[in-house]
């Protein structure tokens, strides 16, 4: 197991190599950010001076070097326009988007398997329909016309809930979270449903299909010929067994829901990580971008281990490469 | 619109106001009842407190609250005296200003000389700046504090515009500001000022909370407390503002106006703005990369260094159908590259008549009278409407027989290419509260040696123009300067060096029972919005 462990952290070094390369590549070629950043009036001189001070005279592979040998140490770089550490400005978001990521895992967790063991149960029941079609919009319609609907509704129309934005945060060890006060809920609920509704169709989806196919295995026909009721049946037999591909997708979609929710938001005007790339992207601060890049591949390399090392525990056939050496 | 939001007493309230008054504490003995909170939604993110590191226009606008500069502007864009009670030129090329007396630092020490010296030399010194301040330091080639009161800027030759210069300039507490670093900016620890509003957090993204400066030396703001949030897309801020989750937003969706205007409980604040939109014409290649002949080859000669072509341009151009329609009224059509107002404006010329018979005439004359091909080129993600209006020129183009083609990028893109002239016609636009400035930048023949026309992207070049240009910056008597930008301004207009389209209006939206009067800089200002009595 620990050499398993290690072998996934070696293979991710190359991957964040490889990222890193790649990005920088690209976002160099988008364009020059003095380009964009320096004031128009400034004249030729201030501009050499700009960019030798940001290290962007040099060519692309000096630049690339001077970064290389700067993460070894640990230091991603200073954002061009915000002047701070990039990792640091990251971090600093990072809770905002964590709480919203978790609490829209869990409004899909909680409501996708009991809806989608339903629907799987009762597949001709017209719950069961309805439960079905009410998937079809969540996957169908768009995230940011959702989004909007959801703003006019609750927050124009009947002035419910606050249109956008993150509430009163308190701090816990340093870290402020929104998650302990009441207007922290009242900011997080739209977002979080906004952001959940795609994610709880599919585990709807995934749910009552695993669950038609379970109830027609022969391990279910034996425990109900054991006479063992009905809810021990699907609570512990059938579930158990659907739940490995479940655990999958709620593994991957976690991580895109951290790295990427950019449209719910932007949308929401919530101060998270994916409005920082966005804003990041569009004004060529190319540290921030490539800090942020590199911290999802190992974000998404540490979901993985996560999920496999779930697989392990919930199906005792799946022995982890490496195990037996 | 059946039932749209009641007034919610929440606990919210309650709770900031709680909160104030702990900031206060100590503060003033008579707090009102509810301290009067104005919710301001930006449309872009203040990157920093640090009024040194990073010239941008929110910066500099959120800037404003907290600091003051020596010289500022009104809403017009006209030079009024701010930490600086007056200022001459004592010779042609020695600046005497007088500084207010009496000013505190929101950390109660008295602003004076040392201050302003220390401020005026900080811009250099700041390293990793993607935006530095030092174009408007620079010219000062010496600096003397006469006295506590009294500074003196020396320059290197008669220089007119140095006041100008110094409105983006904020003086900051020596004290506070000497070593101290971004983050000890941005936690406010260094952020003192002198401004109407002192910090009450930074949270950065997201949203900035300031509290009256009870100490301020000019007319106190309104407000008790205020606060900004970062709503950068155009839906959600507008939503925000329907759902009375701010009182007043800026850069209002052109395509929400209509909508808004029928709006009872949401009034709007409209201003013509400095920002002048033209098109710039390369002017300097024989072989110009995007002209063709009609069958798409590469025209031997350059048209557009005609000057016939260029007024055939103009001509074509049906300026107030443009602000009338793509532009949904937000703009004025123009015939200076500076907006009404600004110094150095010139109100002889007129806007160019829209005339298809005399542009294609204009063509025959210059030996096009079929027309060429020519691909124009715009943002697609900075002005009102910038991607139609790209588009309408080139249909007013085609037209008088132009075959124009369009290509528009996000900015990002954008500016690269069209710094490195990689264009043929391409729209750029300029605000600036002086035209010579202008003039200096756009028209100026570019010379990296003194710096002009860095942004001359046609590369036009007129020693006329250059000499007059030359003459108003170099005039310390204002009189005399403005004279000469007016007829820098003609003579380039005349030459068509570039051809103006139009003088963008900016919006705000603002709550019922609130009033701003709007600016010509486009900034938002918490200490201009009013309540009506």
């Amino acid at each position: 197991m620990p050499l398993f462990i290690l072998r996934r952290i070696l293979q991710s070094f190359n991957v964040l190599f490889v990222m890193s390369l790649l990005v920088f590549a690209g976002v160099y070629a988008i364009g020059n950010p003095l380009d964009l950043l320096v004031d128009p009036n400034a004249t030729a001189d201030d501009m050499a001076r700009a960019a030798a001070s940001l290290g962007l005279d040099q060519p692309l592979w000096v630049q690339y070097g001077r970064f290389l040998a700067n993460a070894m140490r640990g230091d991603l770089g200073n954002s061009f326009i915000h002047g701070v550490p990039a990792l640091g400005l990251i971090v600093e978001r990072l809770p905002a988007t964590l709480e919203l990521a978790v609490v829209a895992m869990l409004i899909a967790v909680l409501l996708g398997i009991p809806l989608g063991l339903w629907a799987g149960l009762k597949p001709d029941s017209w719950t069961g329909r309805a439960i079905m079609a009410g998937s079809i919009l969540g996957f169908s319609l768009p995230t940011f016309w959702v989004g909007l609907m959801l703003i006019m509704v609750f927050a124009v129309q009947l002035g419910w809930l606050p249109a956008s934005g993150r509430g009163s945060t308190a701090d816990v060890l340093g870290v402020s979270i929104s998650l302990l006060t009441a207007d922290g809920w009242r900011h997080l609920l739209l977002p979080a449903a906004n952001l959940a509704l795609f994610k709880l169709s599919l585990i709807i989806r995934l749910t009552r299909s695993g669950t038609r196919e379970a109830l027609l295995q022969d391990y279910v026909k034996f425990a109900r010929a054991k006479g063992l009721s009905n809810a021990r049946v699907v609570g512990v037999h059938v579930l158990k067994n659907i739940l490995i591909p479940i655990v999958t997708v709620v593994g991957l979609e976690f991580g895109s829901l951290i790295a990427f929710s950019v449209v719910t938001e932007s949308i929401f005007a919530w101060p998270g990580m994916g409005k920082l790339l966005l804003d990041s992207i569009t004004q060529l601060d190319r540290p921030v971008v490539v800090a942020y890049l590199l911290l999802v591949v190992t974000l998404y390399v540490l979901i993985n281990l996560v999920v496999d090392l779930l697989y392990a525990a919930l199906d005792p056939r799946v022995r982890l490469a490496g195990a037996r050496a | 619109m059946a039932s749209t939001p009641k007034f919610r007493p929440s606990f919210l309230l309650a709770f900031r106001t709680a909160a104030l008054a702990v900031a206060l504490s100590g503060g003033a003995a008579a707090m009102p009842a509810v301290a009067a909170e104005l919710k301001i939604g930006l449309s872009s993110e203040v990157t920093t407190l640090d009024p040194h590191f990073f010239n941008s226009g929110p910066n500099i606008a959120f800037h404003h609250h907290l600091y003051d500069s020596l010289v500022d502007v009104d809403a017009e864009g006209k030079l009024i005296p701010a930490l600086a009670e007056s200022w001459k030129a004592i010779d042609d090329t020695t600046w005497e200003f007088k500084l207010r007396r009496g000013v505190k630092f929101h950390d109660g020490s008295e602003m004076t000389a040392d201050d302003v010296l220390f401020s005026l030399d900080r811009p250099a010194q700041i390293t990793a700046s993607p935006g530095p301040f030092t174009s408007y330091t620079k010219p000062i080639v010496a600096k003397q504090a006469v006295d506590r009161y009294t500074v003196r800027l020396k320059t290197a030759s008669a220089y007119g515009p140095l006041p100008l210069d110094l409105i983006s300039i904020f003086i900051v507490s020596k004290k506070a500001a000497a070593k101290a670093t971004q983050e000890q900016f941005n936690s406010g620890a260094a952020a003192i000022g002198t401004g109407p509003f002192k910090l009450v957090s930074f949270r950065k993204g997201e949203s900035i909370e300031i509290a009256r400066n009870d100490a301020y030396w000019g007319a106190k703001p309104e407000w008790d407390k205020v606060q900004f949030k970062v709503l950068a897309s155009d839906a959600p801020r507008l939503a925000a503002l329907l759902a009375g989750d701010v009182d007043l937003i800026e850069a209002v969706p052109p395509a929400d106006l209509a909508k808004l205007k029928g709006n009872p409980k949401i009034g709007l604040a409209q201003h013509t703005t400095w920002r002048t939109i033209f098109w710039q014409l390369d002017q300097f290649r024989d072989v110009s990369p995007f002209v063709t002949d009609k069958a798409g080859k590469p025209l031997a000669k350059n048209p557009l260094k005609d000057v016939r072509v260029r007024q055939a341009i103009s001509k074509a151009i049906n300026r107030q159908a443009l602000v009338e329609r793509t532009l949904e009224g937000l703009a004025q059509p123009a015939s200076n590259l500076n907006s009404p107002g600004i110094f150095g404006y010139n109100a002889e010329l007129k806007v160019e008549a829209y005339d298809p018979q005399g542009a294609k005439k204009l063509l025959a004359d210059a030996g096009y009278p079929d027309g060429f091909g020519l691909t124009l080129h715009g943002p697609n993600n900075r002005y009102i409407n910038d991607e139609q209006v790209v588009q309408t020129v080139a249909q007013f183009l085609n037209r008088v027989g132009i075959q124009a083609k369009v290509e528009t990028q996000p900015l990002s893109v954008y500016f690269g290419k069209a710094r490195a002239s990689d264009y043929s016609m391409a729209m750029l636009g300029w605000g600036s509260l002086a035209s010579d400035f202008t003039l200096r930048s756009i028209v100026g023949t570019p010379n990296p040696d003194t710096g002009w026309g860095t942004w001359n992207w046609g590369k036009y070049s007129n020693p006329a123009v250059d000499k007059l240009v030359q003459q108003a910056l170099g005039s310390v008597d204002v009189a005399r300067r403005e004279d000469f930008a007016r007829q820098a301004v003609k003579a380039a207009m005349s030459d068509y060096a570039v051809i103006p389209s139009h003088h963008q209006i900016a919006t705000w939206a603002l709550r019922k029972g609130l009033n701003y009067k709007g600016r010509i800089d486009e900034f938002t200002y918490a200490y201009e919005v009013h309540s009506v009595r």
